[in-house]
């Protein structure tokens, strides 16, 4: 078995294991293995993400970030994490009691949905459904109502603000996402991840769509929200928003689930824009992983060098620039793919 | 083998209706909301079971910030001290009674001029072609038309909100 060949090589071992059993056992157990695959992969990049994160800033911040635990702190993370699975659990008295418990749990199911469709190698795509993009912005799409849940529940008028942000914030930075990706759909001709990542063998789709990336990434930070967009937690102003009121492990899947999405925006990025899993001489998983952690750090890059920039900016800088730029970029993506045509083809 | 998909087609239709009924019963306005999602998300269970995936993401996607848009408001407008009792009822059940039966016979009439008549062959793989097709070509009168009737709704619903006159 070949270094590229380790994880499908033990999902093809695994299928031969259960190759007695009904079909729809095999199917049903293999998509256990791959959930439990796809948690695994959230809570080991969660963990290792805050760790990374406190560092970057410390480091842009000219200090020296956690460097106690473990050696240069890594262990720090994990310390973190076990303190939080021993906090007290609190539910406010005046808390919508159903809303508040479910809203965090509510919150996790997209953020480990959205993993289905993202080629994370050659071949190894959990279920590569024919329309892998549109699911990946419908699933994404929930999140916000797990927000406005957890914000509404706590019966917090910081929680309350921080989630009417969420949701102005969360659905006008929708539309651009999904025009800026249109514009590479047109090119690929497929909403399939695994054709889309085919379909950049030869050039890579942000030399084709650099304004689509720019709006994607924009938008997506938007969408995660990030510093300058972190409007919805703002510590400053709404001391976390929506999260105000929860603690131990609520908090921390809240947490989780926002570092989840870092993630799976970044792989995202990674597959419409730079090419996916290929590149040269490395295994096809691990191109995907290097190009998931430059986009991950362009991220954090970002949240550590740019203030938070006020609801009003945000909102008109949304409808009056980014809209009509995706949309100019879908047209001239339109006229170019049918010149093409014309000049290599020659016909329309 | 069991037919699983008959099993899930009623176990997501009881999940449905269950949770339109809450959304019509319960008294708390955000509630109705929250329910109104879950029967959004049945719906489109339903969609998935018929290998419709393009409209199932749809339905996901449009509804999912509707609703979210819908609870800023119900919280926005409802100026209640308890929002506990902010979807109340009220006593008209004659016309209640009337347009709901109106509404009712209009379906059922409608279902049954309608030939339903399975298809013989299998569903299309990728089904997203043949909507483009279809909302690009043959439909496209209809579909600009609403498109229009989009347009016009939203540009008077921000002429009422802007209301009368503006100021300079």
């Amino acid at each position: 078995m070949t270094v590229e060949g380790i994880f499908t090589g033990i999902a093809a071992y695994l299928r031969g294991f259960l190759a007695g059993a009904p079909p729809w056992v095999v199917t049903l157990a293999m998509g256990v293995l791959y959930l439990i695959g796809v948690l695994a992969f959230i809570f080991l990049n969660a963990l290792y993400l805050i760790y990374l994160e406190r560092k970057i800033s410390a480091y842009m911040q000219q200090r020296i970030g956690p460097n106690r635990l473990g050696p240069h702190g890594l262990l720090q993370s994990v310390a973190d994490a076990v303190k939080l699975l021993g906090k007290e659990d609190i539910i406010p008295r005046g808390a919508d009691r159903w809303v508040f418990i479910i809203a965090p749990i509510l919150i996790f199911i997209p953020a480990t949905m959205l993993y289905a469709v993202i080629p994370f190698g050659k071949g190894m795509v959990p279920a590569d459904l024919n329309i892998g993009v549109f699911y990946f912005l419908a699933v994404a799409s929930t999140t916000t109502i797990a927000i406005l849940m957890g914000g509404w529940g706590s019966n917090n008028k910081y929680a309350l603000l921080g989630s009417m942000r969420c949701v102005a914030q969360m659905v006008s930075y929708e539309i651009p996402l999904t025009f800026s990706i249109l514009g590479v759909i047109m090119l690929a001709g497929s909403l399939q991840t695994s054709q889309i990542v085919a379909a950049q063998g030869k050039v890579w789709y942000i030399l084709l769509q650099p304004l689509a990336f720019i709006i994607y990434f924009v938008a997506a930070t938007a969408e995660v929200n990030r510093a300058p967009f972190d409007l919805v937690e703002g510590e400053q102003e709404i001391i976390a928003g929506p999260y105000i009121e929860y603690t131990g492990m609520r908090y921390a899947l809240f947490y989780l689930s926002e570092y989840a999405n870092l993630v799976s925006v970044s792989a995202l990025a990674v597959t419409l824009f730079l090419g996916g899993w290929q590149g040269p001489w490395l295994p096809s998983w691990l191109w995907f992983l290097i190009k998931v952690y430059i986009m991950i750090f362009i991220f954090m890059w970002v949240r550590w060098t740019f203030p938070r920039i006020r609801i009003d900016h945000l909102l008109s800088f949304n409808w009056k620039v980014l809209l009509p730029l995706s949309l100019a970029n879908i047209l001239v993506t339109g006229v170019g793919i049918k010149i093409y045509q014309l000049l290599t083809l020659g016909r329309w | 083998m069991l037919d699983v998909s008959a099993l899930l087609f009623w176990l997501l239709a009881a999940i449905t209706i269950a949770a339109a009924l809450a959304v019509v019963l319960l008294k708390n306005i955000v509630h109705s909301a929250l329910y109104l999602v879950l029967t959004f998300a049945g719906v489109a269970g339903i969609y998935i079971l018929l290998q419709a995936e393009f409209l199932a993401a749809v339905q996901l996607l449009i509804y999912a910030g509707a609703v979210a848009i819908l609870i800023v408001f119900a919280v926005m407008l409802t100026r209640r001290g308890d929002i506990k009792a902010s979807n109340l009822y009220n006593f008209n059940y004659l016309a209640a009674g009337v347009v709901s039966l109106a509404l009712l016979v209009i379906i059922i009439l409608g279902n049954g001029r309608m030939a339903w008549t399975a298809a013989p062959a299998p569903a299309p793989a990728s089904n997203v072609a043949a909507i483009a097709n279809a909302f690009l070509g043959r439909y496209a009168i209809p579909f600009e038309v609403a498109a229009v009737l989009l347009l016009v709704a939203m540009v008077g619903a921000i002429l009422l909100a802007r209301g009368g006159k503006p100021e300079r």
